[in-house]
């Protein structure tokens, strides 16, 4: 990646992107006029609006540029992440979960919590859902500074008190200002609309991009043709060392059949299916309050159990434009002439300086140990083929600083799969549509750090300012509260921002804290709708033993023998130096899928016998709107029957197969 | 609530096509990828999108506050 050269089009397309945030959120204002107005929208927007804000606040930019990249590593199998791993659980929670959470007038899914267990349960949801929030947030902004002060890097430099404040510095406080500015003044609703807003950023922006490189490939037959030789021979273009059966990268369900080893996922059939299609899809779809605070912002009940309905339209649609563009690199990638290989990794300048260091002064004769000593260096797998020919080269004739820069990159094996969208975007776009390009992705990356601060925002307020610290106070008292906190809220994303630029790694600490917490709430929530028996304490020992079973499993399990990030670490306690053979998965997604349908089934089994060991706190009565069997069935003889969620939901379903089925 | 969402999309989208029309417009071969004018041709189709935005937003209003 090199940094881009932007036109004056481009530029005014981000500016203009920038004045229409900030000023919706000065026309919003005028509207803002209760805490209910500003954290919960007021319970009045239409459906089409939450259901593409649903969808949105779900697309990050990292979903974005993410998927590109497992589309280039996986290939077409990726899009089980939609059609089995979203689609299924948004229509459940359509049909089934909404009237429960706008039914019962909880502002929040811990509000609901409360209302159907005790406070015990509300405050555990709520501190972990505050404090994954507030790095989501912190994430999505660092990801974006550094896109930002890489692409369009700032000369100037400020120094104060002893510390150099640079591009990075500048382009973080900025966008954090933006969103401060929109977000404080039109509250929820200016989230909702900019969500919006960059959903149509997002699909009209990258789907000329789709096109083209569709047209560069040549077709749906090319593209299956390039991924098949692809599939037989990664090690090519530096895609890893083992062989795949042929539709590898060209069909969804056979290789994952096939079983663990037969797939670039390392992923069989039950853990894809129960611990991606049902634990973890239902448990992030089905609970968490970023996406559900959209649905709950609907105008009427009908509209709210609509929303995710509407959501799941684009979402069994968008593997075309985020997985494909993937898809279309690794075959690009394979075809001669067509001069593109998938992006590798940078090399640090430290590290470029000590290698460069090395070729000057290797001696041709000896290849084979400066080879060894350079990639060292570099800190990254090298083509040994080209190293030799640079020593080669160099010794004949000593080759310019820009030269050898230029070369050892190249040389470069490891791909850096999350710059394959940038890649795809320098290829294709001129000026104005590059500029559309790049204002879509930092609107993706803005959005998700708006979703995510008004999400911490109604949940500090309500569920732990106003239920624990300042109880009965005046409504006007909360939203100046529900103001503040935006700040402070964008302040601590700001030092997550900090916190997780100094670890590359902290992306992947932080979904995985995800994982252990998301994984056994589903069977929470599962057992407290549909099972009256349920009580309190089973569900808060439940839902603690099931994040214990998370981390235990963490603990036990690795991708290498190596006990380290990837897991494993109590070996050494117990004993062992590394991780015995049988706890080794293929493949980190293995281990998630695996981790989350324990930690389910613990929490799931726990709280049904806690529950029935332990006497109900909450009479029929009180369960009523809250649990299935209790509620009375919602009267539907208005609404058209197309309109109806039931047969919505089974229509989706059906195209869901068929989708499933064509990319079978 | 209060303001009609079309507005803001249908402006936006609109400057956009139009910007993007003028750039492919004018610039002939530097608006060009794989030999196609994809900044004019999609410009117009944003054009297109924008206004129909703002049609329906106009729609919405005299049709008055639901």
């Amino acid at each position: 990646m090199q940094p881009i050269h932007l036109a004056w089009v481009d530029y005014t397309i981000l500016i203009a992107y920038t004045a229409f945030v900030i000023g919706i959120g000065f026309a919003l204002r005028k509207y803002m006029k209760s805490s209910s107005d500003f954290l919960t929208s007021g319970r009045s927007i239409p459906a089409w609006v939450t259901g593409l804000a649903f969808i949105s606040a779900n697309l990050g930019a990292l979903e974005v540029v993410g998927m590109a990249a497992s589309g280039a590593q996986y290939g077409v199998a990726t899009a089980h992440f939609y059609w089995v791993g979203a689609i299924p659980a948004m229509i459940f929670l359509a049909v089934f979960m909404m009237p429960f959470y706008y039914g019962s007038k909880a502002r929040s899914v811990p509000e609901y919590l409360n209302m159907r267990f005790d406070g015990r349960v509300r405050c555990l949801n709520s501190i972990s859902f505050a404090v994954m929030t507030v790095f989501a947030s912190g994430i999505s902004m660092d990801a974006l500074a550094r896109m930002l002060s890489f692409l369009l890097p700032w000369k100037n430099q400020l120094t104060i008190g002893g510390h150099i404040f640079g591009s990075y510095d500048f382009y973080l406080v900025i966008c954090s200002a933006i969103v401060l500015v929109y977000v404080l003044k039109g509250g929820l609703t200016s989230a909702i609309y900019t969500e919006v807003l960059q959903f149509f950023m997002i699909v009209l922006g990258f789907a000329p991009v789709v096109w083209l490189g569709f047209k560069d490939v040549g077709g749906w037959n090319t593209l299956k043709e390039k991924l098949t030789q692809v599939a037989q021979n990664p090690a090519a273009i530096y895609l890893g060392d083992k062989s795949y059966n042929s539709d590898a990268w060209t069909s969804a369900w056979k290789p994952v059949l096939a079983g663990a080893d037969h797939n670039p996922m390392g992923v069989g059939v039950f853990p894809m299916v129960f611990g991606l299609g049902f634990v973890l899809s239902f448990g992030y779809w089905c609970t968490n309050f970023l996406v559900v605070q959209r649905a709950m912002a609907a105008k009427n009940m009908g509209a709210a159990r609509r929303t995710p309905l509407i959501a799941a339209v684009p979402k069994m649609l968008f593997p075309a434009i985020v997985i494909l563009p993937g898809m279309l690199a690794v075959a690009l990638a394979i075809m001669p002439g067509k001069d593109y290989r998938l992006p590798p990794v940078t090399i640090s300048p430290t590290a470029m300086s000590r290698a460069v260091a090395d070729v000057q002064a290797a001696n041709p004769g000896n290849a084979a140990t400066a080879y060894a000593t350079i990639k060292t260096d570099a800190g990254q797998n090298l083509d040994q083929a080209k190293i030799t020919a640079i020593i080669t080269d160099n010794s004949a004739k000593p080759l310019s600083a820009d030269d050898l820069n230029a070369r050892l990159q190249d040389a470069v094996t490891d791909t850096y799969y999350n710059g394959v969208t940038l890649s795809l975007i320098e290829r294709y776009c001129p000026a104005g549509l590059l500029g559309l390009a790049l204002t879509a992705l930092l609107a993706s990356f803005m959005s998700g750090m708006a979703g995510n601060v008004t999400a911490f925002n109604t949940i500090w307020t309500y569920d732990l300012y106003q239920a624990y610290l300042a109880p009965n106070k005046s409504d006007r008292h909360y939203f100046v509260v529900g103001q503040s906190t935006t700040i402070v809220g964008i302040i601590l994303s700001i030092f997550c921002a900090y916190f997780s630029s100094h670890y590359s790694n902290a992306m992947n600490v932080i979904q995985l804290v995800f994982g252990f917490v998301n994984a056994p709430l589903f069977a929470t929530f599962l057992l407290g709708m549909f099972w009256a028996r349920t009580t309190g304490t089973g569900a808060f020992l439940g839902l603690i033993c099931g994040t214990c079973t998370s981390a235990v499993y963490h603990a036990l399990t690795s991708t290498i023998a190596q006990p380290g990030i990837q897991g494993g670490y109590l070996w050494p306690v117990l004993g062992h130096a590394t991780v015995p053979e049988s706890c080794i998965m293929p493949s980190s997604m293995a281990q998630n899928f695996w981790l989350a349908s324990f930690a389910f089934g613990v929490c799931f089994i726990l709280t049904a016998l806690i529950s029935l060991a332990t006497s109900r706190t909450k009479s029929d009565e009180e369960l009523k709107g809250l649990v299935y069997s209790l509620t009375p069935k919602l009267k539907e003889e208005e609404t058209h029957f197309l309109l109806r969620p039931a047969v919505l939901g089974t229509i989706l379903l059906i195209c869901c197969v068929i989708l499933n089925i064509i990319f079978w | 609530m209060g303001l009609d969402i079309r507005w803001p999309i249908g402006l936006m989208f609109t400057l956009i096509g139009l910007l993007l029309v003028i750039v492919g417009a004018t610039n002939g071969a530097s608006a060009q990828a794989l030999n196609i004018n994809i900044d004019l041709i999609w410009g117009v189709v944003l054009l297109i999108f924008g206004v129909s935005m703002l049609l329906g937003a106009i729609a919405g209003k005299k049709q008055g506050p639901k």
